[in-house]
């Protein structure tokens, strides 16, 4: 009896693990046209400037303070967490090169492309998901507008450029962070902090991380605007639309931060 | 020539045959209703027929232009022409009533920023709606809304227009009105219209011809009045109910 429960049991998780690798290859197949698509209408005039400005303008406002405040926090933490550590090893007059370089290679840019897609990819699901349920992309289509370039393009263009500006804001604000860390913790004059960041930042650092937002900024746009775009199944579909963005565009962040990562370490080596 | 031809339509969703060999001719400035049951298959035929929806077989022409097989742009400029109704309305929620209106106004035309202004106030005064020039659609209730998505079908002064359950919903004032309007359009435009309804009030305000959905195929095609004196078991069932509204409201 027993053993035929577990049986069963574990046909069923088969049969679901089968499913969930199907649907899983079905996004990354469907993904892939959507970015192939992407390229084809994003070259063509109208180039729709006003909406895109109208959309970056919309999500600075939405995800500004949130970004302020982690920007802030994540600079902090970090020196209070590593001044001991630092200290311990006799390499204290370090820590504002280390956070700095930190928060500049990796942290600031990962971080802030995380919160970015936790915010922007489920609300650009979400938008466009109703906009499908409705029947508003299909009014859109038989009015002889193409709903891809207008709600598509302009939404992905914005996020793509708007990530790298959010980050570089993240990352000041992080190193003011760690000043005031520092600051409070053993007392550093602003200029010789100035300095000590200053003289532990390369171009080789700074321009890999600001790259790399350019493709966060891209996924969170293109995977949510994909999931909304293609939703089915009524309002229920939206939710999952809205959930899936967030989780896929989260986990393709960090996967292409590694690739990248892996490449810029090749390319700047020597 | 007729102005809307659907030669041999097929459709299916999966294992669910919705349209099964559908043929119709609709002629240059007619009006022609479609009837059928919920879930007959009535909105997929119109979203066939301007290619929202890909058919698995048959063809489609408008003004002799076969639909499926133009590229986007010849299709975009045929679309130019259309006007389609959606049954759900499909306003614009993040824009305001204006915007929605204008919107196609601006895409496809060069029309002077006033031109479209007065453009937008006599559509709106047409569907009686024009306090709600500066409303959003979700401060609209439900009709309002039909009345809405009604002016902006109309706005751009289409050739041929779809309209998906024009009146249901709406008050038997408004539908009357909003049935009128119809006829007007079609007398002042031109226009040649399919409107899909239940209603036969509206139906009878608007049309001559009608055709009834059932099963995927065309269960009759022909006069309106005859239609309403059929022996046909289905189609007496079909319209006894709404018989006796008519009746005894007597629609002139
Ligand atoms: N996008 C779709 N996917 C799957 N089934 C659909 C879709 N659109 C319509 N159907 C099915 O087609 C049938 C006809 O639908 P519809 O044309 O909306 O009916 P109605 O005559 O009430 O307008 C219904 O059974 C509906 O479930
Ligand atoms: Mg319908």
């Amino acid at each position: 009896m027993d053993s035929e429960e577990t049986n069963t049991d574990t046909s069923k998780s088969v049969s679901v693990s089968v499913k969930r690798l199907y649907e899983f290859f079905q996004t990354v197949s469907g993904l892939s046209l959507f970015i192939a698509e992407f390229f084809k209408k994003v070259f063509i005039p109208p180039y729709e400037f006003a909406e895109i400005k109208k959309h970056m303008d919309e999500l600075g406002v939405k995800t500004l303070p949130i970004v302020s405040v982690t920007g802030f926090i994540i600079g902090l933490v970090l020196a209070m967490q590593s001044q001991p550590v630092m200290i311990r090893f006799g390499a204290g007059s370090f820590l504002p090169g280390m956070v700095a370089l930190s928060v500049v290679r990796e942290l600031g840019p990962v971080i802030t492309a995380l919160i970015f897609a936790g915010r922007v990819s489920s609300g650009i699901g979400a938008e466009l998901g109703s906009m499908r349920v409705t029947e508003q992309i299909d009014a859109m289509e038989v009015s002889a507008i193409n709903p891809f370039r207008f709600l598509v393009v302009t939404r992905v263009v914005a996020c793509t450029l708007i990530l790298p500006m959010l980050t570089i804001y993240v990352i000041f604000l992080s190193l003011f962070g760690s000043f005031l860390a520092i600051l409070l913790s053993q007392g550093i004059s602003f200029q010789l902090y100035l300095n000590a960041v200053v003289h532990s930042i390369e171009f080789s650092d700074l321009i890999p991380g600001i790259a790399k937002t350019f493709f966060f900024g891209f996924i969170v746009g293109i995977v949510g605007a994909y999931k909304g775009y293609n939703t089915e199944n009524g309002t229920e579909g939206v939710g999952k639309a809205s959930t899936s963005s967030v989780v896929i565009s989260s986990l393709l962040i960090l996967l292409v931060d590694m690739v990248l990562v892996k490449v810029t370490l090749m390319i700047w080596s020597n | 020539m007729a102005e809307v031809e659907v030669r041999n339509l097929s459709k299916t969703f999966g294992d669910t045959v919705v349209l099964d060999n559908i043929s119709l001719k609709i002629n240059e400035g007619e009006n022609v209703v479609v009837f059928g049951r919920s879930g007959t298959g009535k909105s997929v035929l119109i979203k066939c027929i301007v290619r929202l929806l890909e058919p698995d077989s048959g063809e489609v022409f408008i003004e002799g232009q076969n639909i499926l097989s133009l590229s986007e742009n010849k299709l975009n400029e045929v679309r130019k022409q259309i006007g389609f109704l959606f049954q759900s309305a499909a306003l614009y929620d993040s824009m305001s009533v204006r915007e929605n209106l204008s919107f196609p106004l601006i895409r496809n035309f060069n029309f002077t920023a006033k031109e479209v202004e007065t453009k937008v106030k006599s559509a709106l005064e047409k569907v009686s709606l024009e306090e709600a020039i500066d409303k959003m659609p979700a401060e609209l209730s439900g009709g309002m809304k039909k009345r809405i998505g009604l002016a902006r079908t109309i706005i751009t002064e289409p050739k041929l227009i779809l309209y998906d359950e024009p009146t249901t919903g709406l008050d038997p004032i408004t539908t009357k009105e909003i049935s009128q309007l119809i006829v007007e359009l079609q007398k002042d435009l031109k226009t040649t219209s399919i409107v899909v309804t239940h209603d036969l009030i509206c139906a009878k305000i608007i049309a001559s011809h009608a055709v009834v959905l059932k099963d995927g195929r065309i269960k009759y095609e022909g006069n309106l009045e005859n239609l309403v004196s059929t022996s046909d078991p289905f189609l007496k069932d079909f319209f006894t109910s709404d018989m006796l509204e008519v009746k005894n409201g007597s629609v002139k």
